[in-house]
């Protein structure tokens, strides 16, 4: 139980310190909206294209958002040395990966569901009743970005080429979940939609392996 | 007043080694700190005490070697406060939000309370609502050492407290240590030419390229170990 409190305190500080600042929000939502708007005049698709390859551009496009996001989440720790602090305050230092990803998981989410009344504007395709479908794909999607992408975070703050090793770890290791979710997303763009509980189900298996590879080794990686 | 810790706890380094790639921050350092020491590490710049410290504080684990606690300290994490070279605060977040948010952290009964006693106790209490990044360097000291303080520590490890502080936050903090001190607390500071910590101490210790060069308690060598750091 100390680890879910210890969790729940430092997501409550998380959400606290982003909503005060909103660096971070403000800043991915603007790049997304531009990377789709760019998109959406680069390729001015119709909507049969947009049902093929929208999804595609609309997780690449949360792919950007999520490098961009993901980056400081371990960085601002370091500024005043903070995570020695958290390391020496919580009984188990799970607590801190796991409040990291629920907050990265959270403030993906928002942008994604900020960024898909404008990608169903732009390009010209229809959610409406498949938004219960969309909101799994997007959480499992988000969170499998998340536990990945905080778990690099973390090991890419301690490096010397850290802007650049953060993007360069994440994508070979995203790729698998970010096929799936495109396939997922297409299924439900259909004229006639359809759940790909296939994809549903290596979604959640790519996210269960990831967090349990983290609950067993995350210790080692927040070592200096 | 220092609340009185809980319990006293020792510290004991076994042939320690901390390695960074080819260059030893620690070498093969053995040290025994008695529970209710107040020991005062001194040495050069980069002569590892600042890796002394937090391999003391389990944030830095040993290349070589072991570090042990003695006197019942089963969860020796909780046994410790730590005051860094950085301040181990949040910038954006007010001193009282920064106190209440590690008190929730460590579990404590009442973390608003004990977060509004240690802003009193150090002074910022009519500040409580500013943001840390509002301060000066010598306030978000006095936040660092607050926070390092919440849990009653008994094990107290601080790395150049005094850095950032006019010389009257010196005194309040020579005056608070003394009081810690008195009560059985352990202490280990690293000092850098800051007198009025040193008097507080009742061992010295001298690093040097990693490794104790000189080891004493009050007596004739004692002032020289300070002497030689510049203290």
């Amino acid at each position: 139980m100390a680890l879910l409190s210890n969790a729940a305190v430092l997501l409550g500080k998380e959400v606290r310190t982003e909503f005060r600042s909103r660096e971070l929000l403000s800043t991915t939502i603007v790049f997304v909206l531009i990377v789709v708007v760019v998109f959406s005049f680069t390729f001015d698709p119709t909507t049969n294209e947009s049902r093929r390859f929208g999804p595609g551009l609309l997780w690449m496009a949360f792919l950007f958002a999520a490098s961009l996001m993901l980056q400081p989440c371990f960085l601002r720790e370091q500024v005043n040395d903070t995570l020695g602090a958290l390391r020496l305050a919580v009984s188990d230092p799970f607590a801190i990966f796991l409040a990291k990803i629920c907050a990265n998981t959270l403030f993906l989410l928002l942008t994604e569901l900020l960024m898909l009344p404008v990608f169903a504007a732009l390009f010209n395709v229809s959610f409406g009743a498949q938004l219960p479908g969309i909101l799994l794909t997007f959480l499992l999607g988000s969170l499998g970005i998340s536990v990945v992408g905080t778990a690099l975070a973390v090991i890419s703050a301690q490096a010397r080429m850290r802007e650049l090793l953060l993007p360069l770890l994440l994508l070979p290791l995203l790729t698998p979940i970010l096929v799936v979710s495109t396939e997922v997303t297409i299924g439900l763009m259909q004229p006639e939609p359809y759940m790909e509980w296939k994809g549903i189900g290596l979604m959640a298996g790519f996210d269960v392996v990831f967090l349990t590879v983290l609950w067993l080794f995350g210790e080692y990686l927040l070592e200096e | 007043m220092p609340a009185a810790p809980v319990r006293s706890i020792g510290l004991q380094f076994d042939k320690v080694d901390k390695r960074y790639g080819a260059v030893y921050a620690l070498r093969d350092l053995t040290l025994n700190i008695a529970a209710g020491e107040c020991v005062a590490v001194v040495g050069r710049n980069g002569s590892g005490k600042t890796t002394l410290l937090r391999a003391a504080a389990q944030l830095v684990r040993p290349s070589r070697g072991s570090i042990a606690f003695s006197g019942g300290a089963e969860d020796a994490k909780a046994a410790i406060g730590f005051v860094a070279h950085a301040t181990m605060v949040y910038d954006e977040l007010t001193a009282e939000e920064n106190l209440v948010f590690f008190a929730r952290l460590q579990e404590l009964a009442e973390p608003k309370t004990r977060a509004d006693e240690l802003l009193r106790e150090v002074g910022l209490h009519d500040r409580k609502d500013s943001l840390v990044r509002t301060f000066s360097r010598g306030m978000r000291q006095r936040v660092a050492i607050a926070r390092a303080l919440l849990a009653q520590p008994s094990l107290l490890l601080f790395d150049e407290p005094a850095t950032g502080l006019d010389a009257e936050s010196n005194l309040w903090l020579t005056e608070h240590l003394r009081k810690l001190r008195d009560t059985g607390c352990t202490i280990l500071m690293s000092l850098h030419g800051d007198s009025e910590l040193a008097r507080l101490a009742t061992r010295a210790i001298r690093l040097e390229g990693g490794g104790l060069i000189a080891d004493t308690r009050r007596g004739a060598m004692f002032q020289s170990i300070f002497a030689a750091a510049g203290c």
